[in-house]
This record gives structure tokens, sequence and C-alpha cells, in this order.
């Protein structure tokens, strides 16, 4: 019996693990080939940092069932703490790749910090006051950082958030100048290292989730009072669910700005929150594999569409609501479900015949 | 059926039971929604290993009862001693942990999780190992839920339930999920298991049989047992002691032939004959 359902799960995760994999070698082919166009190139590190917030949402919003809204700020606080390290660590080491390990390592633990400080007061909250307090939450880290002044010179880093030029010495730069983002910035994101950070996430997402911990997060989700009733500490593990999720979309911030020349405060506003939060409800919540998928289609797809020109939104517009019926709609479902039994009937008849 | 004694406090325990602490007495318990009295003086001495019963009319405040003993609500008065330890300001986790499990009147499973995850998170505080362990997979993790595997079949057995181990709790049918719940408060390793409305919804045969699985767990597992039920067969088969609350008030306590003949109760039940 236990065997059957440890193999359930965990052949379920091994799928995913393996889509991943299969995903990063078939492109690392056709990249060696030349067989990818260089817009789709320049969409792999994007990619691979939304997959990374949509998975790490789907730990909030589908596993601990508390709706956020303001998942994009914490992206934000990643990605500017890893601008800021990386800028500043540039001026030491050489390896392009331990500089941005460790800007993602402090973008994450940056972001981990944002959520704890958060987390604690408003995680008392639930359902629709909790959105409220993580939308306005977003819109305060956009704040925050658009009043931002960070650069460095000989003496080391130097902040500010009152006045609007800093005062560097020779050789000085700046590295966040308040609403103009960061400007000229390497960029040393690679799609390896965006490979790698999905891998983790998946490995930390899977094994929280098939542990104990993991329980009484969904133990909280399905039935708070029962939960309480059996010992388990509400405030501490939807805590521990946020706080993961966070540090996650902190790392993934880190990916995404260091993939770019040029990043802006407004790029992880409101709309993001809300286009990784379509992200998770497509892919089905608690779903991590549909969360994948659902991310990586909708982040191409924008792309794909330039040849409507004019009517590229629309067209992403009916996609969103073709998707949605198409994973919602029970009439459809039942539909698809019976085709999909029908054709594995035809094979196992066929098998049998050969046999 | 053993013999009630009474205790020098307030309460009765059975015979065997004597020399033995109680493990809960509630004394002058009591709780105020905006004036109105839900519960008021409540009084209640739980021996060691007794079963014990709570009955009384609909909207009598039994299940609040239950509330105010597991910290759902706080007690607006009066004490609560479990296993000797008053249990004031303790939150419904800590209550738990120091020894109070218990069940639902309205069933209140993990609906999306299989049934041998409900069985793990009831065993939650007694599986020892840390988060990160759990992530990192470390020799530790594996020992624990090896551990907690082969214990929550071991308590499904109770039920003879470890067939449907991997079913959704959702899916089971209503008996099932009732047996599920008490499995679960099981898991927490109580002292003492509060039991609301367990025969609730299930037939005859069916209430036979629970009644021999609750004497099973009180013999099994060596703790005390506290119940509401309606089902009169079911309190007066196996309670020893039996408190009858109306309108928040206990009206009488006794062994189940004192209750059946108390004059009080039968008027709570069925109302005052007319005079004449």
């Amino acid at each position: 019996m236990k065997q059957a359902k440890m193999n359930r799960t965990t052949r379920s995760n091994l799928i995913t693990y393996l889509m991943v994999i299969a995903f990063f070698v078939i492109f690392q082919i056709l990249i060696a080939t030349g067989n990818v166009s260089s817009l789709l190139k320049g969409q792999l590190v994007p990619i691979c940092a939304y997959v990374v917030m949509a998975i790490s949402l789907n730990l909030v919003v589908g596993v601990s069932g508390e709706l956020s809204l303001g998942h994009a700020g914490f992206m934000s606080a990643g990605a500017f703490s890893g601008i800021v390290a990386a800028g500043y660590l540039q001026t030491m080491m050489e390896s392009e790749t331990l500089v941005l390990l460790i800007a993602m390592i402090i973008g994450g633990i940056v972001a981990a910090a944002a959520g704890v400080i958060v987390g604690v007061p408003i995680l008392r909250l639930s359902g629709d006051y909790l959105a409220i307090v993580t939308l306005a939450f977003g819109q305060i880290i956009k704040s925050i950082v658009e009043n931002l002044y960070v650069g460095y010179d000989a003496n080391g880093l130097q902040f500010s958030m009152v006045k609007n030029t800093l005062e560097l010495g020779e050789g000085g730069k700046m590295l966040i100048t308040g609403p103009m983002g960061a400007n000229g910035m390497a960029t040393i994101s690679t799609f390896t290292m965006g490979f790698v950070l999905i891998m983790v996430c998946l490995f930390v997402i899977f094994n929280l989730v098939n542990s104990k911990s993991g329980r009484a997060i969904m133990a909280l989700r399905d039935n708070k009072i029962a939960a309480q009733s059996v010992g388990i500490s509400s405030s501490k593990y939807k805590l521990l669910a946020f706080v993961v999720s966070a540090a996650m979309a902190g790392m993934a911030g880190v990916l995404f700005a260091l993939n770019f020349t040029t990043v802006v405060a407004s790029k992880f506003d409101f709309n993001t929150s809300i286009l990784i939060l379509v992200f998770v409800v497509l892919g089905g919540l608690g779903n991590m594999r549909g969360s994948i998928i659902a991310a990586a289609l909708l982040t191409v797809l924008p792309e794909l569409l330039r040849s409507f020109a004019d009517y590229r939104m629309l067209v992403y517009a009916i996609f969103l609501i073709l998707m949605m019926l198409a994973t919602n709609n029970p009439k459809l479902k039942g539909f698809l479900q019976s085709i999909s039994a029908k054709i594995k009937g035809a094979v196992g008849k066929g098998g049998e015949a050969n046999g | 059926m053993a013999k009630m004694v009474p205790l020098p406090s307030r309460g009765m325990v059975p015979e065997r039971d004597i020399g033995k602490a109680p493990i809960l007495e509630a004394t002058h318990l009591g709780i105020e929604f905006g004036g109105l009295k839900a519960v008021d003086d409540f009084d209640l001495t739980v021996g060691r290993t007794e079963i014990a019963g709570l009955i009384g009319p609909n909207g009598a405040g039994k299940t609040t009862v239950f509330n105010l003993l597991t910290k759902v609500y706080q007690p607006t008065s009066g004490t609560v001693l479990l296993d000797g330890k008053d249990t004031h300001g303790m939150s419904a986790i800590q209550v738990n942990k120091a020894g109070i499990a218990r069940t639902f009147q309205n069933i209140r499973l993990f609906n999306n999780l299989t049934v041998e995850d409900n069985v793990k998170i009831g065993m939650h505080n007694h599986i020892k190992y840390n988060t990160i362990s759990g992530i990192l997979r470390l020799p530790k993790y594996w020992i624990e839920e090896n551990r907690a595997h082969e214990k929550a079949l071991s308590l499904l057995e109770i039920f003879d339930m470890q067939h449907l181990a991997e079913h959704k709790a959702g899916s089971l049918p209503y008996g099932a999920q009732r047996r599920l719940e008490i499995v679960r408060a099981l898991a927490t390793e109580p002292k003492l298991l509060l039991l609301d409305e367990p025969a609730a919804g299930m037939n005859p045969s069916e209430t036979a049989e629970l009644m021999d699985n609750i004497r099973k767990i009180r013999d099994t597992f060596n703790i005390a047992i506290l119940l509401i039920e309606h089902d009169m067969r079911l309190v007066m088969g196996i309670c020893e002691g039996i408190a009858v609350l109306n309108y928040g008030k206990i009206i009488a306590k006794g062994s189940p032939e004192e209750i059946q003949n108390n004059q009080t109760v039968i008027e709570a039940y069925l109302g005052k004959k007319k005079e004449g």
C-alpha cells in the first residue's frame, strides 16, 4: 500500500524534474546548433525567473491556501538587493557565476527578511483582508525602491533615501538611481543558472510538502480549527510557507534583473503580481508542474504573437480565456477524459491482441 | 459497570480511579457571550480511566463546554485542572500538548489529504525532526517518517481502516469520517479524549460497534473519555458517570441508573407533568 503511494507522489515529482531537465537539454542543443531565434533566446532567462515565481507563489496560494497579491514585491526586494550586491562584488571578483550566485543568495535573504517582517503581522489575517495587505506591500516596496539611491566608491557602499544624488568619490558608480532604476549593469544571468534555480526550488518545495511541516501547512489550509486542536501552530507554519516562498521570489528577482542592463522598480508592480497569480491559477492550485508549463507558455506567448502586431494582446486575452475554459470547464474536462480513456482502451485492446 | 464513588471535592469518579488524581477537574467554569451566560458554574470531575458522558437537550451548552475545555473559547470564569495543572491562559495548541484531544460535532477533517496523512498530522508533535532535515531528507527524516507510517497504520487498525489509508479523507462515507476523527485525536497521544456526538448519523449496528471500540480505546490506551451524545443507548451503555446540562447549568450528576430516574432530568427532556 505505502509503496504504491510513495511511488505515486515520487513518480509525479520525478516527471516534473524530468520535464524541466528535458526542456533545458533540448534548448541547450537547439542553441548549440543555432536553431533558436535571438528573440526566444532572450526569453529563456525571464522564463526561468517566472517559472520560479509561479512555483513559489503556488506554495503560498495552492499549498498554504492564502491569497497573496504582492508576490512581485518580494521579487523586487530580491532584485534590487541583488543588483547592489552584484555591482559591488564585480569590483572584487572575476567569476561572473560566483557573483551571480552570491547576489542570488543575498537577494533571497533580503526577500526572506521582508517576508518575515511582513508575514508576522499580516498572517493573522486571512482571505480578502490578507490579499489587500499583500497588495499594499507590493506598492510599498515599489515606492521604497523608487526613492532609493545607492552607489559605491573607494569608501564602500553609500545609501540615501533623502538626497537624489550621492556625493561619490573618484571612480564611484551609481547602482540604483531612484525612479530611473538600475542602469548599465553587466548581464551575468545565464540560462544554466536559471535551470539550476528552478531545480533547487522544486527540490525544496517537493520535499517540504512531503514532510511533517508540509502536512501541517496543508492541514491549516484545509481546516484551521482542527489543525490547532491537534497541536499545530497556525502562525508558525503559515509563516514558514510565506518566507520560503518570499526567499525564492527574491532569488528569481535577482536572476531576472541581472539579465538586463536596465531595470526599473515599476517592472515589479501590481500587474506582475497578477500575471504570476494567473500562471498559478491556470496551472492549477498546488500543481507545480502546471505552474511551470503555464509560466513558460504565457511568458513566450506575447513574443510569439508579435506577428499579430496591434492585435497581439487581443489574441493573448482570447488564449487566456480558452485556457481557463479548458482547465476549469467540467464538461470539456469530461469530454477530454472520455477521449483519453478511449485512446487508452484502444491501446490496451491492441496490446492484448498483439499479446 | 464500576461503582461511582464521591471524592472529597465536589466530583465523583469510578471506584478503580480512587487514589489516582482525576484527569480533569473543572470548577465554576463559565462563559458569557455579551451578557448571555452560555455555560454557568459548571463543575465536572473525570477519573483517570473513566468513560464519562455529558448529555442535555439541544442548545444546552454541551459543545460550548468542549470548546471551553479545549480553549477554542477562553472561559470568563472558573478553573480547569488538567492532570492537576491549571490550564488558565493556555491556547488550543498548548492544551492539546498538555493532553486533551477532541473530535467535532460537525466533522472537521483535512479533506484534501489522505486518511494516513490525517492521522500523521495528528502525530505532528510526536514526530521528531525539523523542517531542514525534512527538506534535505536527512536520515532522521526517514527514520521518523517510517515510524510514523507504522504507527498511523496501527492506529487505523483500531477501526479496521488500514485499507482506506490511501483514500482522500473527504471521499470517505460519513461513519468512516467520524471514526477517522477519533483516530486522528488518538494520534496526539491524549490523556483525555473528548468525543462530540461520535454516534451521530450511525445506524444501530454501527453504534453498537462504536460502543465496543470506545471501551477498547479506553482499555488499550488507558485514557479517560468524555463524550457528548444524544443516543441514550450508547450513553447508558458505556458511561460510568453522567452529567446532565440544561440552559448552561448542571442539573444532575450520577450513574446511568440515577440519571434515568432523576425527576429533574426527565422534566428537562420531556417537560413538566401538568398538575392535577
